[in-house]
């Protein structure tokens, strides 16, 4: 099949480590497919290594097996930021273990583009999704800032935006730690100064990001990612908005924090971006 | 026990009675369709369930359990007809049920009645809602009586209700709404979508289906058997050759060139995923499947 034949050596090794009950024609459940897998990761190590350098730091935070929530910042005007963490769980992890994203409701009505989300474990952004990876004891990656995120304008990078607390209430019904990260350097590699409302709307998208040469590719920007020791909270989910927004609002400082803490480190390097 | 089974001469129904042989049940069948050579010990009664012949049958023969199969879908029949058999039909199993004093009733759904939907969720429990009429108006019909069955549940309460809401089944007897859309000599798909399809084996949803009289179930539950798997590879595995066609094209295209035909609605069901989360029914009557997506594809392949 096509798909193995785009499969490079490491990953497929990488494969098999990973803890997904794939049955005799390797797709598990949800829907996830071996081969897909496969090619996915080999478009995402060059990327990750070469094109983005990523330097991960912390990923030991992220438990080895069973469930947790993997919270982390929009960087950049597509979710490089999300390709990027999910490659680091598995090229940095040993053994590797893969990370279910949170997909917007719109790219499902896209065709190609849906079945490959499906394919490779990025399902819709839906409570029940996520109900269900974290009871089957997966990993799961949520941006709370959703597509006001990724919406940000280069004039407002690194601030972050209102969280959305759905995750928490999920967190603490599925009694899963919370590993909160930051990704720095999206917002320099994809800057976006305007979004194109008209095409927005007829894609169905929640935005088009324009940058200042037009089209929305990102640019080879080293960038970090910055993962924190794991945070659990008291309750079972049924607890006031008030409580919850708290909690939320802790996650959020942590974040912030590790965002500070990356922006340091660059600024610590002859001639780093701010 | 005594079990009526209506619309006993379906497919799936005369595998249903086997097993209901098999658990030590003494099966009586009532359809309007023949079954010239059913097992010995089996009656066929011949009637309508909506007519006052049917009435007799349960006033006569006294069933203790009624398994209701008598249910037909948009490749057999027109829509003011499936209204009268799914939805009337329906009500009068249910209305002789509570009146002959039938103590336990099965109703056989089908889990589309969920509809396919780009923000659906995958697993859908029975608390769901049915959406399926909003896209696809050919399911109305069924959907109208698995919720009127449901509603058994209130209005007759001293009969123990079960709805079961199958996944599609496949099998060498190469019958069924699923392989009805895979038999045809091309297999039309849309271009650039390849939902999860969810089946069991004929086999095991027939056993399901008998095994779920000798649980105390009053409820409603999804069955399912094996995990699903993508349109694309159920077509491969079946070698069934896929079409893909861009979608504008669809309506204009299917039933022609040796495409299966399909109604419009069904559009969105080759486009999305229907999957159902069938773990209250396997927890309350321990039911699991004994052969695995594999097994079910090349059994039909092979038949």
């Amino acid at each position: 099949m096509i798909w193995d034949r785009l499969t490079d050596p490491v990953v497929r090794e990488r494969l098999e480590g990973l803890d997904l009950p794939f049955n005799r024609y390797g797709l598990d459940p949800l829907g996830i497919s071996k081969a897909h897998l496969g090619a996915f990761y080999s478009l995402l190590r060059p990327l990750y290594q070469r094109y983005f350098r990523v330097e991960t730091f912390g990923v030991e935070h992220v438990p080895a097996t069973g469930r947790a929530m993997i919270i982390g910042n929009h960087s950049g005007g597509l979710p490089v930021d999300a390709g990027m963490a999910v490659a680091a769980l598995f090229f940095e992890l040993d053994p590797p273990r893969h990370a279910h994203g949170m997909v917007e409701k719109f790219a499902n009505q896209w065709p190609v583009l849906s079945p490959l989300f499906s394919r490779i474990g990025q399902l819709t952004g839906l409570p029940e999704h996520a109900v269900r990876m974290l009871e089957d004891d997966r990993l799961l990656m949520v941006f709370p800032e959703g597509a006001r995120g990724t919406g940000k304008l280069y004039k407002d990078k690194y601030k972050l935006v209102r969280f959305g607390t759905g995750f928490m209430r999920i967190a603490l019904q599925t009694r899963s730690p919370i590993v909160p990260f930051a990704f720095v350097g999206g917002e320099e590699a994809l800057p976006v100064i305007h979004h194109a409302n008209g095409l927005a709307r007829l894609t169905g998208a929640p935005y088009w990001p324009v940058t200042p040469y037009v089209l929305p590719v990102p640019l080879p920007f080293p960038c970090q990612l910055w993962f924190d020791e794991p945070m659990v909270f008291e309750g079972d989910g049924t607890e006031s908005d008030a409580i919850i927004e708290g909690y939320v609002a802790q996650v959020k400082a942590r974040i912030a924090a590790l965002i500070e803490k990356g922006r340091e480190f660059r600024r610590g390097r002859v001639g780093g971006a701010s | 026990m005594k079990v009526l089974l209506a619309g006993i001469s379906g497919a799936l129904a005369r595998r249903v009675t086997h097993y209901l042989l098999e658990c030590g049940h003494t099966v009586i069948g009532l359809d309007r369709r023949p079954w010239p050579d059913p097992p010995a010990g089996v009656t066929v009664y011949r009637h309508d369930v909506r007519k006052r012949p049917a009435e007799d049958v349960f006033r006569t023969e006294r069933p203790e359990a009624v398994i209701h199969m008598a249910t037909v879908t948009h490749f057999s029949a027109r829509r003011e007809e499936r209204y009268r058999i799914n939805l009337h039909g329906t009500r009068a199993i249910f209305e002789r049920a509570h009146e002959f004093g039938v103590k336990r009733c099965v109703f056989v759904g089908r889990h589309t009645i969920y509809g396919a939907a780009p923000d659906a969720p995958l697993y859908r429990k029975e608390d769901e809602p049915p959406l399926g009429m909003a896209t696809f108006p050919e399911l109305a019909d069924m959907a109208a009586a698995d919720l009127y069955a449901g509603s058994a549940l209130w209005r007759y309460p001293e009969v123990r209700t079960a709805v079961l809401r199958l996944v599609y089944t496949l099998g060498p007897s190469r019958r069924g709404t699923l392989a009805g859309y895979l038999n045809g000599k091309r297999v039309p798909t849309v271009l650039g979508f390849d939902p999860l399809f969810q089946f069991m084996h004929e086999e095991d949803a027939a056993r399901a289906i008998a095994e779920a009289l000798d649980h105390d179930l009053n409820g409603i539950y999804n069955v399912t058997g094996p995990q699903p798997v993508p349109l694309s590879l159920l077509c491969r595995a079946t070698g069934r050759p896929a079409v893909p066609l861009p979608e504008p094209l669809f309506p204009k295209l299917v039933g022609k060139l040796g495409l299966s035909w399909l109604p419009r609605g069904a559009l969105a069901h080759i486009k999305y995923p229907i999957v159902v989360d069938g773990a209250a029914f396997a927890q309350a009557t321990g039911f699991k499947a004994r052969y695995d997506e594999v097994n079910t594809m090349e059994a039909y392949r092979w038949a």
